[in-house]
C-alpha cells in the first residue's frame, strides 16, 4: 500500500483461523514493544500508528496463521466520530455489512491458500448450464395444463 | 511493483490477495485516509464535501447526479494511477458504502477501457470456486512485471 503523507497507517487484520484467536494476535501486538494503537474486535484487530511500526507488527501477527489471516488497510483511525458506534447510537458501522460478507467467504480463500501453497493442482469446476428457453417454456405449459 | 486497482474498491480479500504476492493494491481505503487527514474543508458526519463533485466532472458529465460525481471524486484518481485491474463482479454486498449501480458501471467501464490487463471474476461459494478464484489471481499477478 502505498505511503500517507501524514506517515500514519490503520490496518484491519481480520482472522479466520482455527489455532489463531484475536487476544492472541493482540498479545502479539502488546508483546512487540512498538508504540502503536490496537483496538481488539469481534474479527480480530485494529492497528494504527506509523508505517513502518504498524507494518512490522502486522507481519509478525500474519506469521501466526499466514494463510489464514488477512489484512487490509482502514481509512478511518479507530474511535472516529465518524464511524465509531459508540457516537453513533449503535448498529453496525459504515461498510461492516460488506466486511462481514467477506469474512464469510474467508475459510475457503484460506483454504484455497494452503493448497497454492502445497502446489495441489486446479481441477476444472463443471458448473451448470442455464436453462434454455425452451425447457421453461415445456414447464410453465405442463404447469398450466394441470 | 504493479500498482493494481480493485473493484469492489475496499474489498479485503483482493487487497490481502494483491500484497500477498507482492504488489500494490489501489484501494479505496487508502483515498479516504488521504482524504480525512489532509487539511481542508471537511463536512462530518459527511465525508463528501461540495468540491468533490467538482472533481468528478474529470470523470463524469454535469447532469450526472453529484453523488456519482462525488464517488468518481476518489475513485476516478485510482483509475489513472491503475497500471492493472482485479474486478469481481456479482457482489451481492454491493450497497452500502458501494451501492450507487451508476458509479459502479462507471468505475468497472473506465478500468476496462483504459487497455491495463484486467482480470475479471466472480465471487467463490464454494471450495472449488475458492481454488480457482486463488489460482487465477496468483496467475494474473505473477505476469505483471514486479519492478
Amino acid at each position: 500500500m502505498s505511503a500517507h503523507e501524514d506517515g500514519t497507517i490503520t490496518k484491519l487484520v481480520v482472522i479466520s483461523s482455527d489455532s489463531v484467536l484475536p487476544i492472541d494476535a493482540a498479545l502479539e501486538v502488546y508483546e512487540s514493544e512498538i508504540e502503536i494503537t490496537i483496538k481488539e474486535t469481534c474479527f480480530g484487530t485494529m492497528v494504527t500508528g506509523p508505517e513502518d511500526a504498524v507494518n512490522k507488527v502486522v507481519e509478525k501477527v500474519v506469521a501466526l496463521d499466514k494463510n489464514h489471516i488477512f489484512v487490509k488497510e482502514r481509512g478511518f483511525p479507530p474511535g472516529d466520530d465518524r464511524r465509531c458506534r459508540a457516537g453513533r447510537g449503535g448498529g453496525p458501522r459504515p461498510g461492516f455489512h460488506f466486511l462481514r460478507n467477506e469474512i464469510g467467504m474467508l475459510p475457503i480463500i484460506g483454504k484455497a491458500l494452503d493448497d497454492y501453497d502445497n502446489n495441489v493442482p486446479l481441477e476444472k469446476i463443471v458448473r451448470p448450464e442455464k436453462l434454455k428457453v425452451s425447457i421453461l417454456k415445456d414447464i410453465i405449459e405442463s404447469e398450466l395444463t394441470r | 511493483m504493479t500498482k493494481v486497482f480493485i473493484y469492489p474498491t475496499n474489498s479485503l480479500i483482493l487487497s490481502d490477495l494483491i500484497e500477498r504476492f507482492g504488489h500494490t493494491p489501489l484501494a479505496m481505503m487508502g483515498q479516504v485516509h488521504e482524504k480525512i487527514t489532509t487539511i481542508g474543508i471537511d463536512s462530518p458526519p459527511l465525508n463528501i464535501t461540495p468540491e468533490d463533485p467538482k472533481h468528478g466532472l474529470k470523470y463524469a458529465a454535469v447532469e450526472v447526479p453529484a453523488g456519482v460525481r462525488g464517488r468518481m471524486a476518489l475513485v476516478g484518481p485510482l483509475i489513472d494511477e491503475a497500471e492493472a485491474a482485479i474486478i469481481v463482479d456479482d457482489a451481492a454486498i454491493s450497497f452500502g458504502c458501494m451501492g450507487c449501480a451508476r458509479t459502479n458501471e462507471l468505475t468497472k467501464f473506465l478500468a476496462r477501457d483504459k487497455g491495463i490487463p484486467v482480470l475479471e471474476l466472480v465471487y467463490p461459494y464454494s471450495d472449488a470456486e475458492g481454488k480457482e478464484f486463488v489460482y487465477k489471481i496468483s496467475d494474473f499477478l505473477k505476469s505483471l512485471p514486479k519492478e
